[in-house]
């Protein structure tokens, strides 16, 4: 069919308080609204995570606000070991869920993937808006399921839905398998312990609703990129943000549903007596289980780490992203290598969907599998590798400004290299046989996604806050919350590792019943301690986001003089995000101290007439609008 | 700052790959899909939502795919897989969903051949059509619980169920697209923007459509005839 | 500000690396046959990462100081990069990458490639919340039929079936009790759901699952007491799920087993409380 196109009625903007910020299809709203539900699961899952270090640290200890609110799961505010197993869980799935996927894609992706693009808004704005609001509500139901645990009264209601599934009432505050539910444990219903009945059917259902309100999103994201970009935006001329929103959304699209089939088919082991995973003659807790025969416990695994794999390379890709386009500015200087910076992307995404093997080693599927799983997973340390190559490269000969987002984006890379790295250890079969379900494994995935990740979207925030808000944030405030928080972060979990080697296993509630790990009491306590500070520090930034809101500096449109269209429109940029007009892109985004031009920057706007001296100082690369030298 | 608007005879140079309409280094143009001209209102390209449910495919089939797979696996994995007798009204169920693809294709054509009256006549009868498959999958359904086979029976008759309820949800949403475009014939159509969003959702839609039909058949036969 | 990160990012590396090297936080000692191979493969991983990581932050460390805007007319470097050394340094950590995957087989494929070597001991493992039952095959070698059905968990923990001739010399019991120097196939299932075999000691750790029967094999080699862990989350008592491994000298080992299971049992509670855990 011919392509044609036509002239856009457009639309004026929203009027009302409900239409422009509460059922808004502006994506830059949607975008907040996403970002201030990450801000707020980021804080339950820390208090989640301080009140697992102290019972951790200090046994027996008795916390008063859990006295109070949770008097079955911790009797006179002395934590139960299941419990203790809930928080874990719930943290898990908080943050691997309701922030790592939300903020760094739907918040940050959402305000400003149009904009670098040139587009006036997503390619659907009644999906975008629905996205968010499906998200909100797997959030409510998962916060349900911690109230169903907690609380005798509603777990009871519950418990009417169904004895087995959907008992609730245990004391805990949600389901205790871990963020990972294992089947059976996840399958069986309160037969299986305290948190199994209404905890993980509520868990279930709300990771559900996640993955629908997650495809929504990416279906946004994919077809915006490749169907909206404006006039002389060409591919290779994106911003590196953009590559990673869109290579995140790629990743999302197919692997969300396989997590969508497995936790369907969790469901309705548990409710409709059937046996995908719960093989027969099952005998728990004193009594045989009659109803199951035949499933396989690893079918899930399987299901939940097709997901699983691809979902950490979601939750980090859209950081990288940010570092490549924040250390550019900041260091007035190209990126190194933009090219191989958006194969690298690629690399990682694409070879992220073979590797999910690695979680399994040990877990009684084929050892020959595992084998060729083991040397897939090293291969994705490759293009990890290049990116960080090419980061130090943009640092290199650079002119950097310490800007608060510039410390977070350093950091980043810091943190990234020292995350990443343990890949190598425990990537190989034959290490796994003492790291599987160690504290080496939970040091290596915190560095790269509860470091690594959150990094990126401080860095972010700091970078887009004054186009969002018009406000500069307190460059005072920013700095104490970066050195903190970075040597908080490596004080937490770099003796993780040391844990890990004296053989600790993971997801225990107390350390106390063996021998082999009395040598570890004094690093929990300082690792508590270094927790302590650090989530604590992170007041320094809520409170610098709200007071900058209405007391920071007021901001100029190009405050950072960086080059991508964002800063070429208002701050805060109009509904439209352009003002009705329609920017022409002449260049690729990171011309930074472009030999003969007059400033140290060249917006991608910019025309060509520029003095450009391609030969003087340079070396070869790619060039700055795409071209090859 | 807004971009400066310059004549366009100082945007094209092919060597070094300036200013749209030609193409960078690596081959790529230089234009935007749906990019807009200097000075004109943005553009609506209806390839947004060709794109948009070829995407929406690949997910929805990620789902089935990862349903398929664990179909096999647990074929392999216990001693109970006993298949269950196919209820003979699923051969109806196909015959109708295979018809309600040809005559959605007669609908898209009717309309690119500015037939609207033949758009939306045919556009209907395939609602009908697709009405009539759910319906006999609900008949097939009722067939199976008359003769005591359940969702926890065995396994495949769990996956039987579920494949169905999987599909005819996602069939379910298709006809209600239908039904929406079933609507918009009705309604006043004035300028080229609306026309062109018409005609791609109707050949969005009829993608979708195909999908669904394409789908059903692959799941009739790994229920029926595989193994 | 750049000479206070790149200070700070090498006093940390610093740190982390002294964290290793001290050797104060560091595997147990290795007791089996192919653990101080793990320990070598180990340890060249460890020096490959450790070079990586110091000198990837070194070298941040260093272009965060050295190119700092020192608020001059100096631009910065107009570069897009370099090819050649985009291909270089590819090609580079694929060798080395790889390399180490290749080499992190070995161990791995030793011990699952290849079934349990003939003259091994057998013992089944059968895991519970938050137990572990080891059953012994007794004088006759062969182990006597279990059925879910008939097990209680008190009298009966693997639902041992007495009329099977088999079960007559076979014990159950809560240790497990396994020759030094000689092959031990470990036959894992569970009863409820999985778990997971864990002895830092041995370098080997399988999950037990439930509707499976898993064939593992190795050789301890160094005779004593060990802790038994549970690595993979069961449920609330998970943390304490524990037992012991004794690895007895061949005498101790081959007159223990020939026992009848009631003496079985007091006699590996006798050997349990002469063998002491090692000096942690």
């Amino acid at each position: 069919m011919a392509e044609t196109h036509a002239e856009v009625h457009r639309h004026p903007a929203p009027t009302g308080f409900i239409r422009k910020y509460i059922f808004s299809l502006d994506h830059k709203v949607i975008g907040i609204q996403y970002i201030l539900l990450a801000l707020t699961a980021v804080l339950v899952g820390m208090i989640m995570s301080v009140l697992m270090r102290v019972n951790l640290s200090w046994p027996g200890s008795h916390i008063k606000i859990l006295e109070t609110l949770f008097p079955t799961g911790a009797p006179g505010g002395v934590m139960s070991a299941e419990f203790y197993l809930s928080l874990v869980t719930m943290h898990g799935t908080i943050m691997v869920f309701f922030v790592l996927t939300t903020a760094p894609q739907g918040g940050f992706g959402n305000y400003f993937l149009p904009i670098q693009i040139g587009a006036e808004d997503m390619a659907f704005p009644v999906l975008n808006m629905m996205s968010f609001w499906v998200t909100l509500v797997g959030f409510l139901v998962l916060l349900t399921a911690i109230f169903a645990e907690g609380n005798q009264a509603i777990g009871a209601w519950f418990a009417k839905l169904g004895e087995s599934a959907w008992a609730g009432g245990s004391g805990t505050v949600g389901p205790i398998g871990g963020w990972t539910g294992y089947a059976p444990l996840s399958a069986l219903g309160k037969v299986a312990g305290p948190g199994q009945g209404a905890g993980v059917s509520l868990w279930i259902i709300s990771i559900a609703i996640f993955c629908v309100g997650s495809l929504l999103g990416a279906l946004n994201f994919i077809t915006t990129l490749l169907n909206m970009r404006t006039r002389g935006m060409s591919l290779m001329r994106m911003p590196l943000t953009c590559w990673a929103w869109f290579t995140t959304a790629v990743l999302a699209l197919l692997s969300f549903p396989v997590l969508l089939g497995g936790g369907i088919l969790l469901l309705l082991d548990r409710i409709a007596g059937t046996s995908f995973f719960v093989p027969g003659n099952l005998y728990v807790s004193g009594s045989l289980v009659p109803l199951h025969n035949g499933g396989s416990p690893l079918l899930w695994q399987h299901l939940f780490w097709f997901f699983g794999h691809p979902e950490v390379y979601i939750a980090i890709l859209p950081g990288m992203g940010a570092t490549s386009h924040i250390l550019s500015t900041f260091a007035r200087k190209p990126i190194f290598g933009y090219r191989a910076m958006v194969f690298a992307i690629f690399a990682i995404g694409m070879l992220g969907f073979f590797v999910w093997g690695h979680h399994m080693f040990i877990s009684g599927m084929s050892p020959y599998s595992a084998v060729a799983f083991s040397i897939l997973t090293l291969s994705i340390g490759v293009p990890s590798a290049i990116k960080t190559f090419n980061w130090l490269g943009t640092l290199w000969g650079a002119k950097i400004r310490f800007t608060t987002p510039m410390l977070f984006a350093i950091g980043f890379v810091s943190v990234f290299v020292a995350g990443g790295i343990t890949g190598l250890v425990l990537g190989q079969t034959s290490l796994d046989f003492f790291f599987h379900d160690t504290y080496f494994v939970t040091a290596h995935f915190h560095l790269v996604m509860g470091v690594a990740s959150i990094f990126g979207m401080f860095a972010a925030t700091y970078f887009w806050f004054p186009k969002m808000f018009g406000r500069m944030m307190n460059e005072t405030l920013g700095k104490l919350h970066f050195w903190i928080t970075f040597l908080g972060v490596y004080a937490i979990f770099v003796p993780f590792h040391a844990m890990g080697m004296l053989g600790m296993p993971r997801r225990y509630a107390q350390f106390n019943e063996y021998e082999f790990l009395k040598n570890s009491k004094g690093l929990v306590t300082f690792v508590t301690v270094a927790a302590i500070i650090t989530v604590a520090i992170q007041i320094v930034f809520y409170f610098n986001l709200v007071w900058s809101l209405f007391w920071g500096k007021k901001a100029s449109d190009n405050p950072w003089e960086a080059t991508t269209l964002e800063w070429t429109t208002a701050t805060p940029p109009p509904h439209d995000n352009f003002a009705g007009h329609v920017p022409v892109v002449y260049r690729g985004p990171y011309e930074f101290s472009v030999p003969g031009a007059p400033n140290d920057y060249v917006m991608q706007t910019e025309p060509e007439g520029i003095e450009v001296s391609t030969r003087l100082g340079e070396i070869s690369g790619n060039g700055g609008d795409g071209h090859r030298h | 700052m807004a971009a400066t608007v310059t004549g366009t005879d100082r945007l094209i140079d092919a060597t070094m790959g300036g200013g749209p309409g030609s193409r960078d280094g690596n081959g790529f143009h230089k234009n935007g899909g749906g990019g807009a001209e200097d000075g004109h209102p943005l553009r609506f390209s209806p390839a947004r939502y060709r794109i948009g449910v070829w995407v929406a495919i690949s997910s929805i089939l990620m789902l089935f795919v990862a349903l398929s797979s664990s179909y096999i696996v647990r074929s392999a994995s216990g001693d109970d897989w006993r298949p269950i007798v196919m209820p003979k009204v699923l051969w109806f169920s196909t015959a109708v969903i295979l018809v309600s693809s040809f005559t959605m294709e007669v609908s898209r054509r009717s309309l690119k051949a500015f037939n609207d009256a033949g758009y939306g006549r045919w556009l209907a009868i395939t609602l009908i059509l697709g009405l009539g498959f759910l319906v006999s999958q609900l008949l097939a359904w009722r067939q199976l619980v008359r003769q005591g086979v359940y969702m926890s029976s065995n396994p495949h008759s769990s996956f039987f169920y579920l494949f169905t309820a999987a599909h005819g949800l996602h069939l379910f949403g298709g006809i209600l697209a239908l039904g929406y475009l079933v609507l918009r014939t009705t309604r006043k159509r004035d300028t080229v923007e609306s026309e062109l969003k018409r005609l791609g959702a109707a050949e969005a839609a009829t993608i979708y459509w195909h999908f669904m039909d394409g789908l059903w058949v692959a799941l009739f036969l790994l229920l029926f005839f595989w193994k | 500000m750049g000479r206070l990160l790149g200070i700070a990012i090498w006093i940390i590396t610093a740190a982390s690396v002294w964290m290793f090297v001290s050797g104060r936080w560091w595997f147990p000692e290795a007791i089996s046959e192919h653990g101080p191979r793990v320990d070598s493969q180990f340890m060249i991983t460890i020096v490959v990462v450790g070079i990586a990581f110091a000198s990837a932050q070194i070298g941040l460390g260093w272009v965060v100081w050295k190119y700092r805007d020192r608020a001059d007319s100096q631009r910065a470097t107009y570069s897009h990069g370099n090819n050649r050394l985009e291909i270089v340094w590819t090609v580079v950590t694929a060798v080395i990458f790889i390399s180490l995957a290749i080499m992190g087989q070995r161990v791995w494929a030793s011990l699952h490639l290849h079934s349990a070597p003939p003259g091994s001991y057998t013992v089944e493992v059968v895991a519970q919340q938050f137990a572990w039952n080891f059953h012994y095959s007794g004088k006759d070698g062969a182990f006597g039929r279990t059925d879910p059905q008939l097990i209680d968990d008190t009298t009966n923990p693997v639902g041992l079936d007495d009329t099977d001739p088999n079960a007559k010399d076979d014990a159950v019991g809560a240790t497990l009790v396994i020759p030094a120097n000689r092959p031990t196939e470990l036959i894992l299932r569970s009863k409820d759901v999985t778990h997971s075999f864990w002895v830092p000691q041995l370098r080997f750790k399988q999950d037990l699952v439930p509707g499976m029967a898993i064939h593992v094999h190795f050789t301890a080699i160094k005779v004593g007491k060990y802790e038994l862990a549970c690595a993979e989350l069961c449920g609330m008592n998970h943390y304490k799920m524990k037992s012991f491994m004794l690895v007895l000298p061949e005498n101790e080992f081959n007159d223990l087993v020939l026992l009848p299971p009631n003496e079985f049992q007091t006699r590996k509670d006798e050997l349990l409380n002469k063998y002491q855990l090692p000096n942690y």
